[in-house]
């Protein structure tokens, strides 16, 4: 029994995997004065986590989650809670076995052991599986179960053995306080008040409810996912221990079987998806089991009883085996699947620890508290960070309306490129409907409509028609069109113009504002004023934090433009990095601007038909920004280029945006100026000229002097990152950021394979490349190379392999293919002396 | 032995039992339904009835068309025939619910029924009676709260406790008899014995309504015996204590019970 302290280090919120693993890791930083409270008892106060399948998959869609849970599976051994059984998952379609290929591959490029089966293999080793009824599997031998309340158990009680942790079960949180700057300053529970400046919300499915009693949102909803245990399964009757057999993934089916013991646990995705609020979930009082625990619904399983049976016919028809468990489970789900972690933005102190699977919770935990302790984290988890959502994604409308179209998708074979459908089109730019007319394909990214390719371009295919590379296989096809290529084309003949208005802008203002950018960016930022500067951020420990561009607009006037999908989070890199005098403002105009880019040869004609001022290379260079007259508008104008073509991103103010669009449309058609697409911006472009992307390429795993984007000097100012980043630069490489061809793209039944991304690069015998850091070489980014005739793939390679001309292997859902490493380095493969953008 | 079982479809509750905002019924929202644990210990004595001596199962119930839910759940055990007295979902009173039951035992002519069973109670409205009214008007005898049954010939052989004594009835079939939870340990419905329920036919006879002399008003949660939990000791000091207690229930064995220090057990 604990005495309730009156005041905390921090709060911690819900004794789930998340909340003991934070409060052990936290403890083990150094913090103490920690107080974890959970209205439910120990071990098992009613969560996702206590009726959690506990089963532990090491292969991913994000290289994020599959750090997360290789790092929880280290911790879950450790912790001896850990048993390997082996997982398989099977295929019962054709899409599926290709599916499994590609994920061995891909496996590959993480280092998991995977291989593909036979039915008759899968059989061996699942004996109770009826192989006439699926067409092979992929093996996973590291797939194991955790005991994750044991598990939970033992962090928090190494947390009280540090003496740095009290634990206060039964104790229910109604309310939490703030000072008045807005900092949380106590949580109010049901046994008492305590006072903090510090509260993590490990909540699972309450997070939301929780996090509204300070005012702050956590986009996630509690959705059902069903399971049942049945039993006594006669085969399970010598097992000792958990589990013996291995994990089947019946994915086609959208279920899972495991062995608990004497029982077969069948779970199942595949139902209606059923949301519940966060505010309708029962109390420990009122529910028949447990609050996560709600009662079943026996129609929506119904059909995977089905299902079940005729994969494990004996083991599951037995008559004498019977649903002795069946419930409606609660988890919780995000609009785009990733964790909800960081700081809330609207309240500083309080912490999302939120939406976890068992298999990242301890991972998350570390994670997370290395993050709250002022050390970045080791694992990059930007990608959950919570700061990454606009305001309409956190609408209740938004996260419901996602997790409802992602839940049966659970399993599903999910393009790389694959589109978002629910709650579109939100966010439009003022071309939104020119574009409609001409036959935009849009793709979303952070709300935003973006065309990806015009069909309207499609007259284009016939003029290049033998340059297209064409993909003939329909998965590298599927959200794809070789119109892109043609855009592409067209743009290096002539010119495209670009929709960019989905661009974060971000303007820094103030007496302050060069020292708010000064210590955030690498590259110098007392610069004239017109300059404009490409930079990244980075962070403390030198990885990559953003990547993006700066004009100085003014004295005290600077603007920071970034991609949508990461406009949020550099937003709040920004802000939380003002100067603490409040001498720098920092605020987004991104809904007061639009943005097109014109780029192509013919640029500086299709512009000068519709402004007199000097547009010269000469009168307007590279790298500058200023206003222009442009036909009846004033307009920013900035040299820069991503798709490495002259030309300019032209900023109007938003309700000015068509009329500037119609301008440039009509200056350009005499010549031969087209529509292009993100499909050319984003890949096709950047490609050719090796143009690294945040995200893909860049992200805190590798540094500046690996990505090959470091200058001869470094400023002499401070700024985050600088004493990693020296020390980097003294030391050598040990990965190279490299641009590579792909030589013969014929598989082995005769078809043209083209990759996507993600796959593992192999020595010319088939071998990993590991590099000094034991970081595995893989595609960062692929697409089509068009004016170079050429699939191009981006990867960092070890030194060794890092030179022009290497011949190395891609591996593409199975088999392997040649590839050649055309740069080492940053090297542009197009117009490598940059003579287009500088011209 | 052609064996009708009477079931009822009841709310499922957890610790608290939430009432809707209008005071007339149980908030399922978050619970759902099922049968009364008497009643589905019933279908599992009526089953092994089956299986021991042949004959078939039928399970009746009168509620609205969900209903139709929980006899499925009872042919997931094993019984074999459904029979749904469909009504509107309004509460129906016990003396007409035994008259509905009574007319429909009828209609399912030429099946006979020899054993009708029933649970104790309802869990919800605990009226005690319906079994005991079904019986009187059939002209058969009755025994309630029966935990144990044994069948020969034409005798069922009904025992029960009654203050610490085991009372056993005789009684000639046909017979009506009620049971009470622990009479055997309900069985969990099979993969193919749940597949086999939900593709089954469900007989649906629609009884009319009549006027009852116990009507609802109104539920009202009644302020609860405070739960007190009593805390024996902390660590090894809280051993003597726990021996007591598990000593009020008879659980320990005599050497425990009466000698020894606890360090002995």
């Amino acid at each position: 029994m604990s005495e309730i302290p009156d005041r905390a280090s921090a709060v911690i919120i819900g004794a789930g995997i998340v909340g003991n693993s934070l409060a052990y890791h936290l403890a083990r930083l150094g913090w103490t004065e920690l107080v974890l409270v959970d209205k439910g008892p120990m071990p098992n106060p009613g969560g996702s986590t206590g009726h959690a399948s506990n089963f532990i998959f090491p292969i991913e869609y994000s290289k994020m989650m599959m750090e997360l849970t290789r790092d929880s599976t280290e911790q879950y051994k450790e912790l001896g809670v850990f048993t390997e059984s082996g997982g398989i998952e099977v295929a019962r379609t054709q899409a599926r076995m290709q599916e499994l290929r590609r994920r061995c591959s891909q496996a590959k490029s993480w280092g998991i052991p995977a291989e593909m089966l036979t039915p008759e293999r899968v059989r061996k080793l699942v004996p109770y599986l009826d192989e006439s009824v699926i067409l092979g599997g992929a093996y996973f031998p590291t797939v194991g179960v955790v005991d994750s309340l044991r598990a939970g158990t033992l962090m928090r009680e190494r947390a009280q053995q540090l003496d740095a942790l009290t634990v206060l079960a039964g104790a229910e949180v109604v309310g939490i306080d703030k000072s008045d700057d807005g900092r949380v300053a106590a949580v109010r529970t049901t046994k008492g008040d305590i006072a903090t400046d510090v509260v993590a919300i490990c909540c699972g499915v309450w997070s939301p409810r929780i996090a509204r009693m300070a005012g702050a949102r956590i986009p996630l909803t509690p959705i059902v996912h069903q399971m049942i245990s049945v039993g006594p399964i006669a085969l399970f009757d010598g097992t000792e221990g958990e589990i013996a057999y291995p994990i089947v993934r019946d994915v086609d089916e959208n279920m899972y079987e495991r062995q608990h013991g004497g029982d077969m646990e069948v779970g199942s995705y595949a139902h209606r998806p059923m949301i519940v609020s966060s505010d309708d979930i029962p109390s420990i009082e009122e529910a028949v089991l447990s609050p996560t625990e709600m009662p079943f619904t026996q129609d929506d399983f119904d059909p995977q009883l089905e299902l079940a049976l005729e994969l494990m016919p004996e083991l599951l028809g037995d008559e004498r085996a019977g649903v002795r468990y069946a419930i409606n489970g609660l988890i919780s789900m995000t609009p785009d699947g990733h964790p909800v972690l960081g700081e809330t933005p609207e309240v500083p102190g309080l912490w999302s620890v939120a939406a976890s699977w068992i298999k990242e919770g301890a991972g998350i935990g570390r994670a997370v508290a290395e993050w709250m302790s002022g050390v970045t984290p080791e694992i990059d988890i930007h990608e959950a960070d919570i700061s990454r959502f606009y305001r309409h994604q956190r609408t209740t409308a938004h996260v419901t309306g996602r997790a409802a179209e992602g839940f049966n998708k659970m399993y599903g074979i999910v393009h790389p490129n694959e589109q978002w459908e629910s709650g579109r089109p939100v966010r439009v730019s003022p071309a939104y409907e020119r574009e409609r007319a001409l036959g935009a394909v849009f793709y979303e990214t952070a709300g935003w409509e973006r065309p990806h390719w015009y069909e309207s371009n499609a007259g284009l295919l016939e003029k290049y028609a033998d340059r297209l590379l064409d993909r003939p296989s329909e998965w590298e096809s599927r959200w794809w069109s070789p119109i892109i290529n043609a855009e592409h084309l067209a743009m290096r003949d002539a010119a495209g113009l670009f929709d960019l208005s989905a661009f974060a802008v971000i303007d820094v203002t103030g007496a302050g504002a060069l020292q708010a950018v000064q210590q955030i960016a690498v590259a110098q930022m007392r610069v004239p004023i017109g300059r404009v500067v490409y930079t990244s951020f980075l962070d403390e420990a030198g990885g990559f934090r953003a990547d993006l561009t700066i004009m100085r607009l003014g004295p005290r006037h600077f603007r920071v433009v970034t991609g949508g999908a990461t406009g949020m989070m550099d937003y709040k890199w920004i802000t939380d990095h003002l100067p603490a005098d409040g001498s720098a403002a920092a605020t987004d105009v991104t809904s007061a601007w639009t943005t097109f880019g014109l780029w192509g040869p013919r640029a500086r004609d299709i512009l000068g038909r519709v402004t007199a001022d000097d547009i010269t290379n000469e009168g307007f260079p590279f790298g500058t920004c200023r206003e222009i007259e442009l036909a009846g508008l004033t307009v920013l104008a900035s040299r820069i280029s991503y798709v490495g073509e002259l030309g300019w991103e032209l900023y109007a103010p938003i309700e000015q945006g068509a009329k500037l669009w119609d301008t440039l449309a009509e200056a350009g058609q005499p010549a031969g100026l087209v529509p292009a697409g993100i499909g050319v911006y984003g890949t096709t472009g950047r490609l050719e000229k090796g143009y690294r992307a945040y995200g893909a390429e860049l992200d805190a795993s590798y540094n500046l002097v690996e990505a090959g984007m470091t200058r001869p000097k470094v400023k002499e100012q401070d700024f985050v990152g600088k004493t990693a980043y020296l020390r980097q630069r003294d030391a050598p490489p040990t990965a190279v950021l490299c641009t590579l061809t792909v030589d013969d793209h014929v598989s082995e039944s005769g078809e043209l394979r083209y990759m996507l991304g993600g796959e593992p690069i192999l020595s010319d015998r088939g071998e990993p490349l590991i590099d000094a850091r034991g970081r595995r070489s893989y595609v960062t980014s692929a697409g089509s190379g068009p004016s170079v005739g050429k699939h191009l793939l981006l990867s960092y390679l070890p030194p060794e392999q890092a030179v022009a001309g290497t011949p190395l292997t891609v591996e593409y859902m199975g088999e392997q293919y040649p590839v050649t490493v055309a740069v080492a380095g940053s090297t542009p493969l197009f117009d490598p002396a940059n003579e287009r953008v500088r011209s | 032995m052609d064996v009708l079982v009477c079931v009822k479809r009841v709310p499922m509750v957890g610790g608290k039992v939430v009432i809707t905002a209008d005071g007339q019924d149980v908030d399922t929202r978050m619970s759902g339904f099922t049968v009364s644990p008497h009643e589905e210990c019933a279908v599992e004595e009526a089953v092994q009835v089956s299986e021991r001596e042949g004959g078939s199962v039928t399970v009746l119930t009168l509620g609205p068309p969900e209903a139709a839910d929980q006899l499925r759940d009872m042919l997931a055990l094993g019984a074999h025939r459904g029979v749904l007295l469909e009504t509107d979902g309004r509460e129906w009173g016990p003396i007409a619910t035994a008259a509905a039951i009574v007319a429909a035992v009828g209609e399912l002519a030429p099946a006979t029924f020899p054993l009708i069973l029933a649970g104790n109670e309802a869990a919800d409205t605990g009226g005690y009676q319906v079994a005991i009214r079904v019986a009187h008007a059939l002209g058969r005898p009755c025994a309630t709260g029966i935990k144990r049954l044994e069948l020969s010939g034409g005798t069922v052989r009904a025992t029960r406790e009654y203050r610490g004594a085991q009372e056993v009835f005789e009684i000639p079939l046909p017979a009506v008899v009620t049971v009470k939870e622990g009479i055997n340990l309900p069985r969990y419905p099979s993969l193919p014995g749940r597949l086999r329920a939900k593709r089954a036919d469900i007989t649906v006879l629609r009884p009319q309504w009549q006027v009852d002399d116990l009507r609802k008003q109104a539920l009202r949660v009644p302020p609860g015996a405070a739960r007190r939990a009593q805390i024996l000791g902390h660590g090894a000091a809280a051993v003597p204590a726990l021996l007591d207690v598990l000593g009020e229930f008879g659980v320990l064995p005599t050497a425990v019970r009466d000698g020894g220090d606890g360090a002995a057990a």
